[in-house]
């Protein structure tokens, strides 16, 4: 649909030159583009190839390796409810029901006004919390069905439009490097010497 | 005894016992370089850096640590495995927690990230490496947040970076987010996807990570636990370590324990010594199984671990006794059954998650794990026959040759057999598909049998092994 902002096309930049080889940035150049756009298009794609040095099949190769990414436009909130192990002995599967019956959509579904798409999660790494789903990966825990009835409430109210960003925001704070502290990434076939701290001489101090 | 929660850190219980890890979870603002600055912070960093490089790593094999992630590996031997000259070398932060049942990483990064960050450097220093990738998980966006955030804030004050302290060691700190794949967990995995691949596990051996890894260079990978104990370590030696805990097992560890207990909960225990009827029944720890209900089983160590019975609750949480009997403590969760649940719908949600994830590199994983979810489906759904039962075993005996670990139980007559099973994949995540499906119909075999129907006459129905999970 359309390429990296200027401001996001320098953050890709600074991204890609963490690495000491630039494909080790498509993963976190997918994320950008999904930020801005929600999903990832072809021209997205193509974009990061150019970046990184590789060809855009290869982009799409490794991106659709992962659960993450879509390739297609989804709602602007993606309701993940975990159905592993934990989240299931707790009642997992009355929340499905429940969220299923209020959007009207099956679990893979999108809300025809495109605000809200269902999907069935794997865990969610808070089985104590059970069960437990994530609105665009922001966790809320030990729900009962009600409670998802009240959040698709919520979420179409737009009362949490301040605490929820659109899908494709993960953190909303990023690493920065600053140049003046940066050691730099640097090709690991060319800088093939100990590190400074480490004593070239004593024997075995490395090993 | 006393029991705390706070309400910041969901999830986390505290009590009356020794705290290494999650010693400042108690402040609201523990994620803080001014909170961790003013509980002792980075002074296992200053420690370690006074000492020669070898004398740090000596003090962490002395310390006897073990990884973290699920292998239980000690770490101070991996950081000797790499190839003696070769460089650079990089550690690789193994922050993709998502075994089923498992949360400890996830607090340790949100809660406590400059302790994590100190580890880090702590490790890249003792081990020669040059260049540190923290790859969190994708889902876990608090977490990348909190990291980020703490990062930024050690190199503004010159803890990392170019020469840290003024001591002429440098490292950087690479912040990466994974996009959602189990599989990434495993290490070679995790290396192909920092890479930029399809996050898909390598061929090993000949070739551990340690001697080839990422970039085709010597690579640590280590899990986020793991190195969140260095800073202890390096600040209190290895001595003030072994002191808590066992000779095989020190130190302490973080143990989720959800299900049907009365207070699931992320604890920090004192490792090799707090039995299973402990944490499951001790009230500084989940107080019993909720509604005064019977305990049915329970798995030990993660969804990739065979399960146990009430048989195995006086065991303690210790790596060999757990193996001998038949499971083991992979990456420190268990997860609870009472009595009310139903058996073989509870190792579909199990069988199913390890189907889903497979990244179908390796043949018997990538049909064998479908296959036996689409079987166990019909069998939940009580469209199954007494012949898929044995379809069951025979589908799983193709990913895991011979004997399969199971416990002992008296009431069934069954000895142990003991961990770890054979496997023709080159990750668990193919066995661990089939754990689940051999512990129940081992251990709870009429409840299988009550669902199926005898055998039809054709002695056999098709299955059609197609498409992922969801």
């Amino acid at each position: 649909m359309s390429r990296f902002s200027a401001e996001n096309l320098t953050l890709a930049r600074e991204i890609v030159s963490r690495y000491p080889r630039p494909k080790s940035a498509v993963i976190p150049l997918l994320h950008l583009a999904q930020e801005q756009e929600g999903w990832i298009s072809e021209e997205a794609m193509r974009e990061i190839a150019e970046l990184v040095g590789v060809t855009p099949a290869e982009v799409r190769g490794t991106g659709t390796f992962y659960e993450m990414f879509h390739f297609e436009p989804i709602g602007r909130y993606l309701l993940n409810i975990c159905g592993t192990m934990s989240c299931a002995l707790m009642g997992a599967g009355e929340l499905m029901h429940a969220a299923e019956e209020e959007l009207g959509v099956r679990a893979g579904g999108t809300t025809d006004d495109g605000l809200i798409t269902l999907h069935g999660a794997e865990c969610q790494a808070a089985c104590t919390e059970a069960p437990c789903l994530q609105v665009n990966y922001r966790y809320r825990f030990r729900v009962t069905p009600d409670g998802v009835r009240q959040l698709i409430a919520d979420l179409r109210s737009g009362a949490l439009s301040d605490e929820i960003p659109p899908h494709g925001t993960l953190a909303t704070v990023r690493q920065h490097i600053p140049s003046d502290r940066a050691v730099g990434a640097v090709d690991p076939d060319v800088d093939t010497a100990p590190p400074a701290w480490i004593p070239v001489t004593v024997e075995g101090a490395s090993s | 005894m006393t029991v705390e929660t706070y309400p910041w850190a969901p999830g986390f219980v505290a009590g009356d016992r020794p705290r290494i890890v999650t010693s400042r979870f108690e402040h609201e603002d523990s994620h803080t370089l001014e909170r961790y600055m003013a509980t002792g912070g980075y002074e296992g960093l200053r420690a370690a850096l006074a000492k020669p490089a070898a004398e740090v790593h000596e003090q962490v094999r002395g310390s006897t640590l073990l990884g973290r992630g699920g292998a239980g590996f000690p770490a101070g031997v991996k950081w000797g495995l790499t190839p003696e000259g070769v460089y650079p070398r990089y550690l690789v932060v193994n922050g993709d927690e998502s075994e089923p049942g498992t949360y400890k990483d996830r607090l340790l990064m949100e809660r406590d990230p400059h302790q994590l960050i100190e580890g880090c450097l702590i490790a890249c220093y003792a081990a020669g490496l040059s260049r540190c990738f923290l790859y969190i998980r994708g889902e876990m966006a608090l977490a990348q947040e909190r990291v980020a955030t703490a990062l930024n804030e050690a190199y503004a004050a010159g803890l990392v970076g170019r020469d840290i302290l003024g001591s002429g060691f440098g490292v950087d700190i690479v912040l990466h987010w994974g996009a959602g794949a189990y599989v990434v967990g495993e290490e070679t995995a995790l290396i192909e996807s920092l890479e930029g691949n399809r996050g898909m596990p390598r061929l090993k051996p000949p070739f551990f990570p340690a001697a080839i890894g990422l970039y085709g260079k010597p690579t640590i990978v280590n899990n986020v636990e793991t190195l969140s104990n260095l800073p202890f370590i390096a600040a209190n030696g290895a001595e003030a370590y072994t002191a808590i805990g066992t000779e095989t097992s020190p130190g302490t560890r973080m143990v989720a324990v959800s299900g049907h207990v009365r207070r699931p909960g992320v604890y920090e225990i004192v490792n090799g010594t707090t039995t299973f009827r402990d944490l499951l029944y001790g009230e500084e720890f989940c107080g019993g199984i909720r509604d005064g209900n019977e305990l049915k089983a329970f798995v030990p160590g993660g969804g990739s671990a065979p399960w146990f019975l009430p048989d195995q609750l006086d065991l303690p949480f210790e790596g060999r006794q757990v193996g001998a009997a038949g499971s083991m403590l992979g990456s420190g969760a268990i997860m609870v059954m009472d009595s009310t649940t139903d058996i073989p719908a509870a190792a579909l949600t199990l069988t199913r998650f390890y189907a889903h994830e497979s990244c179908g590199k390796c043949v018997p994983c990538r049909e064998g794990g479908t296959w036996l979810m689409r079987v166990l489906e019909r069998v939940v759904a009580g469209e199954g026959t007494t012949d898929d039962l044995d379809l069951l075993l025979e589908v799983g005996q193709s990913i895991c040759p011979g004997d399969m670990p199971h416990a002992s139980s008296e009431a069934l007559g069954l000895e142990a057999t003991p961990f770890p099973y054979k496997m023709t994949t080159i990750c668990f995540v193919g066995p661990s598909a089939y754990v689940p499906v051999h512990s129940a119909l081992t251990l709870f075999r009429s409840e299988f049998e009550e669902r199926v129907a005898p055998s039809r006459s054709r002695t056999r129905i098709p299955v059609v092994a197609v498409g992922g999970g969801q």
